[in-house]
Formats: C-alpha cells, sequence, structure tokens
C-alpha cells in the first residue's frame, strides 16, 4: 500500500515512501487502474517571498537552507547549529514570542535521520513559522530552554518519544514513559506491539502487557 | 544553559527547617484524572513541585502511522474526551489541509453548532469539578444537568454522547436529525439562564473569591513564556482567540466577543471561562438561524491519499491552543500525526503558579488550569 511510491532511498530532503519497519501491511485490494508510479514525490513547496526570509538570510547567510512556502504555510530549513539562534533572533528581533511546538520526524532511511521541526507564532503579527533541521541519529542539538521555557517539558517529550539529547537541557528526563524503559517508542523501528519485556515483567509482574 | 524558572524559587521562611516532600496523586480527586505531584514543602508552603505524567499514555501519535487518515479519526476522541468534538475538529481540519479540500458551507455551520456547544459541556465539567475542589458541592449538579442536555444533542445527531466521532474527513457523516434546529434552540433558551444560576452560587461567594483571588497568578509575559493558551492567557489579558486570529470552519461569519480579564489569577479565569459559555451560545444561536441548504461532504475521494507533504493546523479548543502537525509520504496512512495539546503545555506551568501558595491552593490551581490528562499524556 504505502510503499508503491518509495523513491529508493533517495537524499532527496523530504523523501517519500513508507518504512521498512511497517506492520505487515493488512490485505491491500487490488489497485485500480492508476497511474504508473511517479517519480519520488517531494513537497510542492514554493519560496517563500517576504520581508522576514531576506532578513533571516541577511543575518544568517549559509545557515538557512531553505526558506518556503506550503499551503500558505511558512517554513524555514535551517542547519542544526542554527535553530536556536534563529529562534532567539525570531524572539527578539521579529516578535516571534510564543513557541509553539518542538517535535520531530523520523526517517530512517535518509543519513540525516531526524526532522527536528519548531513552531514560532507572533502575537503582534499573527504570523506563524516551521523552523526545520535536519539532523543525524545521535547528534546533540542545542536546548531551547534558555530562549523559550516552554521548550523544556517538549523537548522532554522529543527526547522520550525519539531519543534525541538536547545539550544543555536542565532536566532531560523521559517525561511520558516510565523513566528506565528502553527504546524509544516513536522510532520507525519501533513496532507497535514491541514493547520493553523486562519493564513490563519486573514492574507489572506479567509476562507481556499485550 | 541554566532555566530561568529556578531563579523564582521564593526564599525559606525558617531558617534550619528541612525540605518536606509530599505526594499527591496519582489517585487523587482533585487531580482530574491520574496525574501525580511530587510537592517540596517548607511547613505548608510550597516551593517547588515535580510533576510525574504519562499514566494515561496511550501512544496515540504511535496509532496514528499504523492506520489509515480516516481510522485514526476516532482515536483523537480519547485525548480530551470532554471536548471530543474539538478534537476531531482539528483532525479533520489538518487532513483537510493537506488534500486542499474544504468541507462546504452547511457542514462547516453544523461543525460550528457542534463545536460551540461541546465548549460549553466542556466548561460544565470544569466549573462543576473545581467548584467542588474547593468545597462548594452544589454547583456540580447544576453543571452536569445543563451538560446532558448537551450531550443529549450529540447522541441523538451521532449516537454518541461522550467519545462522539461526529466529523469525517471532508465534512459530515450524518445529516442533521429532524428536530435539531428546535433542540439547539431550545438548549440556547435555557442555557443563559442557567448560566446566571452559577454565577449567583459562585461569582460574589465571599468564600469562593478568597479562594480564587490572586491565587495561581499567571501574567501575560509568563503565558507567553510557557506558552499557556485558551482562558488562562486571556485571563492575563491578553485578547487572544484563535477563531478571531486565524479563523476556521468559517468562525470569522459570527459576531462574538473575546471575553478578557486582567489580574490572571483564578478568579479571573473563571470569570472568562463563565463569560465564554455565555459567547458560546451567542455564537451557537447565529448559526443554528441559517443553516445553509447543500452537501455535507466534500470532494473527498473513498480512499484518502493527501499528496506528499506536512501541514500544522491549529483550533481554540476549550483548553487553548489544539494543533496538529500531520506528514504525509503519499500513502494512505499518515506518516506522522503530532498532536499539540493545550492541557499538557499548559500543565507545565503549573510549578510557576504554585511556588509560595499552600498547600491547599494546589487544588484550586489544578483546577483552574483545566487539564483532561488524557490530552496530556495521549
Amino acid at each position: 500500500m504505502a510503499d508503491e511510491q518509495k523513491p529508493g532511498g533517495s537524499g532527496a530532503p523530504l523523501p517519500a515512501g513508507g518504512e521498512a519497519a511497517k506492520q505487515p501491511p493488512k490485505p491491500s485490494p487490488p489497485k485500480p487502474a492508476a497511474p504508473p508510479p511517479k517519480p519520488p514525490a517531494t513537497m510542492a513547496a514554493t519560496p517563500w517571498e517576504s520581508d522576514l526570509p531576506r532578513e533571516l538570510k541577511e543575518r544568517f547567510g549559509g545557515q538557512i537552507v531553505e526558506t518556503s512556502t506550503y499551503l500558505g504555510q511558512n517554513f524555514i530549513v535551517a542547519k542544526p547549529e542554527a535553530a536556536v539562534p534563529i529562534l532567539e533572533y525570531l524572539k527578539l528581533e521579529a516578535d516571534f514570542d510564543y513557541l509553539v511546538d518542538i517535535t520531530a520526524v523520523d526517517w530512517p532511511k535518509r543519513p540525516e535521520r531526524f526532522d527536528l521541526v519548531y513552531i514560532v507564532y507572533s502575537f503582534s503579527r499573527n504570523e506563524r513559522v516551521r523552523i526545520k533541521t535536519y539532523i543525524p541519529d545521535g547528534y546533540k542539538p542545542e536546548t531551547a530552554v534558555g530562549v523559550h521555557l516552554t521548550a523544556n517539558w517538549l523537548e522532554r517529550e522529543a527526547f522520550d518519544m525519539f531519543g534525541i539529547e538536547f545539550a544543555g537541557h536542565p532536566d532531560l528526563r523521559r517525561i511520558l514513559m516510565p523513566e528506565d524503559w528502553q527504546g524509544y517508542p516513536l522510532r520507525k523501528d519501533y513496532s507497535i506491539i514491541q514493547q520493553d519485556q523486562r519493564w513490563v515483567q519486573e514492574n507489572l509482574g506479567i509476562e507481556s502487557g499485550q | 544553559m541554566k532555566a530561568a524558572s529556578d531563579a523564582s524559587m521564593p526564599d525559606t521562611t525558617f531558617l534550619d527547617s528541612t525540605e518536606l516532600v509530599l505526594n499527591m496523586g496519582p489517585q487523587h480527586p482533585s487531580t482530574h484524572g491520574v496525574l501525580r505531584v511530587i510537592l517540596k514543602l517548607d511547613g505548608e508552603k510550597i516551593m517547588g513541585t515535580d510533576c510525574v505524567i504519562g499514566y494515561l499514555h496511550r501512544g496515540v501519535e504511535k496509532i496514528a502511522e499504523n492506520r489509515t487518515w480516516a481510522q485514526f479519526n476516532p482515536y483523537v476522541d480519547r485525548m480530551d474526551y470532554v471536548a471530543s468534538v474539538s478534537n476531531g475538529l482539528g483532525y479533520c481540519l489538518v487532513v483537510e489541509k493537506l488534500l486542499n479540500v474544504e468541507a462546504p458551507p452547511r457542514a462547516q455551520v453544523v461543525r460550528v453548532i457542534l463545536t460551540e456547544l461541546n465548549r460549553i459541556a466542556s466548561h460544565l465539567v470544569w466549573l462543576g469539578t473545581h467548584a467542588l475542589d474547593i468545597g462548594a458541592i452544589t454547583p456540580v449538579f447544576y453543571c452536569f444537568r445543563e451538560r446532558e442536555e448537551a450531550l443529549n444533542i450529540f447522541e441523538k445527531y451521532c449516537g454518541a454522547r461522550l467519545t462522539t466521532h461526529a466529523f469525517r474527513i471532508g465534512g459530515l457523516q450524518y445529516e442533521t436529525y429532524d428536530g435539531f434546529e428546535q433542540d439547539v434552540k431550545a438548549f440556547c433558551d435555557m442555557f443563559p439562564a442557567k448560566v446566571d444560576e452559577y454565577e449567583e452560587l459562585l461569582t460574589g461567594n465571599r468564600i469562593w473569591k478568597g479562594r480564587l483571588t490572586n491565587v495561581g497568578v499567571l501574567t501575560a509575559d509568563e503565558c507567553k513564556e510557557y506558552g499557556v493558551t485558551g482562558p488562562l492567557l486571556r485571563a492575563a489579558g491578553v485578547k487572544w482567540d484563535l477563531r478571531k486570529a486565524q479563523p476556521y470552519s468559517g468562525y470569522e461569519k459570527y459576531d462574538f466577543e473575546i471575553p478578557t480579564r486582567q489580574n490572571g489569577d483564578t478568579f479571573d479565569r473563571y470569570m472568562v471561562r463563565i463569560a465564554e459559555m455565555r459567547q458560546a451560545v451567542r455564537i451557537i444561536r447565529q448559526a443554528v438561524e441559517n443553516i445553509p441548504e447543500g452537501p455535507i461532504m466534500g470532494k473527498v475521494g473513498k480512499v484518502i491519499k493527501p499528496p506528499v507533504g506536512e501541514a500544522y493546523v491549529s483550533i481554540e479548543a476549550p483548553k487553548g491552543e489544539l494543533g496538529y502537525y500531520a506528514v504525509s509520504d503519499g500513502s494512505t496512512q499518515p506518516y506522522r500525526v503530532r498532536v499539540r495539546p493545550p492541557s499538557f503545555v499548559n500543565l507545565q506551568a503549573l510549578d510557576r503558579m504554585v511556588r509560595g501558595l499552600l498547600v491547599a491552593d494546589i487544588c484550586a490551581v489544578i483546577g483552574t488550569l483545566d487539564i483532561v490528562l488524557g490530552e496530556v499524556d495521549r
């Protein structure tokens, strides 16, 4: 089902395609007369024309990889080390004073395995911007807690679910899963029925939680 | 980098007292679910808190990646289960955004009616339980009596009362039933007088005021710093509501106000939510007066396959900004759905709100946060 458009492990910024870790697919209905598989699909984003991306490019130069718009939503792709300086710049110079969310997306076939996504909003401009960075597994991005206090729990959740360690975070512990749980549930190679057997047996006194 | 929150630690009152650590929850009636708070006390004064959450973690975001776009729709109802209609609306909107379709006008109006009814139902649960935490036993019966009326409309409409799954991607599954408009109008006629009743019980009540005024203050700047949204932000004087700031589902067509207060304390948040219930009635009245004729389902194929891309869509849920960040790889299943839950983010501010207060106040503050643990833990 999901694997029809797999681009074959291309290093494109946003490779399409399903994952090896996907569950045994449900019996998929025979495909109706569909067009032949398309070439690797990428997000049909268009350049973001405004003052803000120009200012950012002036300030950060080559650290900004891309400034685009998709479905009317603006986003910036930046080098990982530039994410927190950009957040700080946006907060202090452009009034983006509300950090909405920090999250990640796992692309295990890509060398930079994770998308780390920051969403910021400005009350005065009524504008939302996403900042995306691509980071390899094991890379320790700088924490954003020094810029926005919200980042504390949001980064803890990203750590808990993806195993992304934020350097300099004041209190980097698991937040939703038990503290001594092994594995990072939202990684694509973590199956939906997988669990930490040892933890379940020791703490719940049963063989399996499923 | 040092967290700025450490700077707000109040001075100790006793020179040689030892810090007392008190556990609250996870099974505690005032935590509104399974929230565990570890309190660090100096006498009766709260010096710091540590929230332990995750007891209700079901891995909703993981489930999304193993279901089709449409199959995941009912799961979102189980996050904020007292405002399931809002959850469903947000999810439908994000998938519609990825598909670049819009629900037809009739569907949008019915969505607004049900969402606002749900906002009232959610605020009523909050008001009843919050008052119960403070020690006022009567309001909870009053609130649940009126909430029942709203739930009856949901039940008649889609068969479910709590986890409604009322909306579908692209519009609605069900036409409104015969007598829907009369039921909604009857609710609108009945409800404002009931809000007066609650206010009569509480607003001028000396004990109520004494327990809430200047408790759990969060200023506008602190709200922004902690990403706190919804009634908490509005009670701090920020006139910001996503229904006005970035209207969705045709909210720009309705005439309503954003209630705000200035002090940002627990009492102001109570006043804001009461006013919001009245505004919700106002919106429902306008919507139900002119429900347009026409189809209720937009141009969405039987198999939902959004093109490769990503979108973030957020709505003003009863508790604050509820956002969905969805990534599609062009297949029938979501590649990733991230939920930005208002309860989770708002709960983070608990520590700031209770420092320096007395132990008895923490029930008031947890109540005023209006968290639903199903949404905090997902």
